[in-house]
């Protein structure tokens, strides 16, 4: 059984084809680059798994059972933004607390859990920090703790280290292995550089072949 | 920054500056000044504030506020995302119905909603509290759909990938972000009708009176100018407390969103998307629509079945053969047109100078702009008790003087054409100025070819505004219109106060004579601001 199936999947916006006939399967902690130039469809793809756009035809699955028709809050799907969407009225640590929160974890175990992956992200101490004055690095940072820490089973990370400067996006693609292998958890992960693919993903797709 | 070569001469500033100056300080600051005096000469305070009924009157303003604010509030914000977040088919009439609506005369508002209701229903606070909600929806749609537009739908779509439902997503995230334009809509919502005065005269009883109400009652029923000060001074003090408590709250909250992109507006794609939408916009529609119908069906309606009677007999005020009421349909109509010329035109010349003066003068061409806004924080009621106060004595004895009225709603008006003026003529680029000034242009000359031009369209919006003021303003009329001058406002509220249907059928066209003629001049503004608004969308 497979951690994520996509099936036959066709979204259209006003009668334009953004994704015809897509179909796409995950193993169990996989991580896999899906690889495409920019407006090929990949965001559109990472939503429709995500429950964030309704497809128009074809079917999502998460292990095994069918969740096309069931809402994101319920789909256990984890994604991290390209432009991060941190909350600017929360915390650092309340940002990656709520996720837990929903779920209804309480105060001080929720506190403690987000504490321990702001550690593991390489951001301890920032726990009081105002989100809006994050670094580019560090609000990724916390995006990626705010939707591991909600222990989803599929992750979905869009373009997650575009618009960094160099030196730091080699760091953050090292770090960002470490922490998805580390958390044992299925990754789709869409990018534009075969590069960043190669260093992250343990296989590479290219949407233009899920057809 | 010193630049010296693009300033107005001093002495054009000056020649600008001074009509406005005067006419500000002359119909406003001393009228202004005699309220003082007269409120606090005397034991009108002791009298007032000892009176069992001035608190009644008083606690009972706050309340209807209140609850017509949240009213507004809770029934506003679904729409209000809604219109934020999708296209349908029929979007932009219903935002441009809705905003109709928000400008429609007080007096109209009340006619359609006496209109609507069953006559158990239409004397009550309710029917206030129902007309008001309806009056203010545009408030809260645009207020808060505006700031809605501009949260990134992501951001929600990340509440809801971490497990937050649609209800926790608008608790958690959504409501925190949106919460400043939330508080800024109610406390707009809240100063229009805590200063109610129209909707009540026509809506409302003996038990439902507001300050307002009761400050002409006091007046001109039974004469009590000193408590009638009183009130009018109670009643702004509270609503500065309200608008510094805003002020102070909006600056410690206010929480920079960034400048994010308009997320887009997309039509709604699944089935659930597209009941929602749809039972919200019908919703919507129902509750902008159905009062402006009934205005117009009930001036059609007799105890006897259909009647084109009230509008082909209009001004057969006959109660019965030979008696007459004192008002003249007919001649409200006259009365109404020939004081919004008059008033547009004064309102017109003296905020177009008004704002090329402010625009000039720079730093210190504040002072005039706030000075020139302050009629706008005091009601209309207390503009006309004022005025009715102060000329009433040789040599300023102005009561009976035609134009006393027009200048009362040019009053009213100034603020809206000096706010629709001003930002194209800053917009101006200084060294538009100084590029003249290197062709050879005087300063004066530089700014009459370069800058005056600015003017045009915004006067002609102006115009419409203060047309459309002038055809609606009831609060300063009631003090200053003489009996035989009736404008229309007036002349609804009197037949639609009377018994006996052909004289309220009367009174349903006019309102929905007025109704009809601000819809149109609401239109031409829309369209007059149409072009520019376009091309700062595409910049």
């Amino acid at each position: 059984m497979s951690a994520l199936d996509v099936h036959h999947l066709t979204v259209s916006f006003d009668e334009t084809v953004v994704l015809d006939d897509v179909s796409l399967s995950l193993a169990h902690g996989e991580i896999v680059a899906l690889l495409g130039p920019s407006g090929s469809g990949k965001s559109t793809l990472l939503r429709a798994i995500a429950g964030i756009i309704a497809p128009d035809a074809g079917t999502v699955e998460i292990d095994g059972s069918d969740v096309t028709h069931t809402p994101t809050h319920r789909r256990g799907v984890g994604m991290v933004f390209q432009d991060n969407q941190l909350f600017p009225h929360r915390s650092t640590l309340d940002n990656v607390a709520f996720g837990l929160k929903m779920e209804g974890v309480g105060r001080t175990e929720r506190d403690e859990r987000s504490a321990r992956w702001l550690e593991r992200v390489g951001l301890a101490g920032f726990a009081d920090r105002r989100v809006t004055e994050l670094s580019g690095g560090e609000a990724k940072r916390v995006a990626l703790a705010r939707t591991l820490a909600a222990e989803p089973s599929i992750v979905l990370l869009d373009e997650p280290l575009t618009g960094l400067d160099r030196e730091l996006h080699d760091r953050l693609a090292r770090e960002l292995v470490e922490i998805l292998t580390t958390a044992a958890v299925t990754t789709l992960l869409v990018t534009h550089d075969p590069d960043e693919a190669a260093v992250v993903a343990t296989r590479s797709v290219h949407l233009t072949d899920l057809h | 920054m010193n630049r010296l070569p693009s300033r107005q001469p001093t002495w054009l500033i000056v020649a600008l500056a001074i009509v406005p100056v005067i006419g500000l300080g002359v119909f406003f600051l001393w009228p202004f000044a005699t309220l003082l005096s007269t409120a606090i000469t005397g034991e009108a305070i002791t009298n007032t504030l000892s009176r069992r009924s001035t608190w009644d009157i008083a606690w009972f303003t706050l309340w209807q506020a209140t609850v017509s604010t949240l009213g507004t509030i809770i029934i506003g914000l679904t729409p209000a995302y809604v219109f934020a977040r999708y296209n349908f088919r029929g979007r932009e009439p219903l935002v441009g119905l809705l905003t109709a609506i928000f400008v429609l005369p007080t007096v109209v508002m009340g006619a359609a909603f006496l209109a609507l209701l069953p006559t158990s229903l239409d004397r009550t606070v309710w029917a206030v509290i129902g007309a008001h909600i309806v009056f203010n929806l545009a408030v809260v749609i645009r207020v808060v759909g505006t700031m809605w537009e501009h949260l990134p739908t992501d951001m929600e779509a990340a509440a809801a990938t971490l497990g937050a439902n649609r209800w926790r997503v608008f608790t958690d995230v959504s409501l925190p972000l949106i919460r400043p334009a939330v508080a800024a809509a109610a406390v707009i919502v809240f100063l229009f009708t805590f200063t109610s005065f129209g909707v009540i005269r026509v809506l409302g009883a003996t038990g439902t009176r507001t300050i307002e109400v009761e400050i002409w009652r006091r007046t001109t029923q039974l004469g009590e100018i000193g408590d009638a000060a009183v009130l009018a001074l109670l009643q702004l003090g509270v609503l500065a407390l309200v608008v510094l408590w805003s002020t102070l709250a909006q600056r410690r909250h206010s929480r920079a969103l960034g400048l994010e992109p308009l997320a887009r507006r997309r039509a709604p794609r699944s089935p659930g998307e597209r009941h929602f939408v749809g039972i919200v916009v019908g919703c919507t529609t129902v509750i902008a629509s159905f009062p402006l119908i009934a205005l117009a069906v009930r001036s059609f309606s007799t105890p006897s079945g259909w009647s084109t009677n009230a509008w082909t007999n209009l001004g057969q005020t006959e109660i019965r053969p030979g008696i007459r009421i004192g008002i003249d349909p007919v001649d409200a109509l006259g009365n109404s047109l020939r004081i919004a010329v008059w008033a547009t035109l004064i309102a017109v010349v003296v905020g177009g100078v008004a704002a090329l003066a402010i625009a000039a003068a720079g730093r210190s061409g504040r002072l005039l702009d706030t000075g020139l806004m302050l009629p706008l924080g005091a009601s209309a009621v207390t503009i006309g008790f004022g005025m009715l106060i102060t000329f009433d004595a040789a040599p300023f004895d102005w009561r009976a003087s035609w134009w006393l009225v027009p200048v009362g709603h040019a009053l009213i008006a100034v603020p809206f054409v000096v706010r629709t003026a001003l930002g194209p003529l800053r917009s101006v680029d200084p060294s538009m100025v100084d590029a003249a000034a290197t062709l050879g242009a005087t300063p004066a000359r530089a700014w009459r070819e370069v800058i005056v031009p600015y003017l045009w369209r915004p006067l002609a919006v102006g115009t419409a505004l203060a047309a459309a003021i002038s055809l609606g303003e009831f609060g300063a009329t009631s003090f200053l219109s003489r009996s035989g001058g009736e404008t229309l406002p007036i002349a609804i509220e009197q037949l639609l106060g009377r018994t006996g249907s052909a004289l309220q059928a009367q009174g349903y066209v006019l309102a929905t004579m007025l109704a009809i003629t601000t819809v149109i001049l609401v239109a031409i503004v829309d369209r007059l601001q149409e072009p520019r608004r376009t091309k700062a969308d595409r910049s």
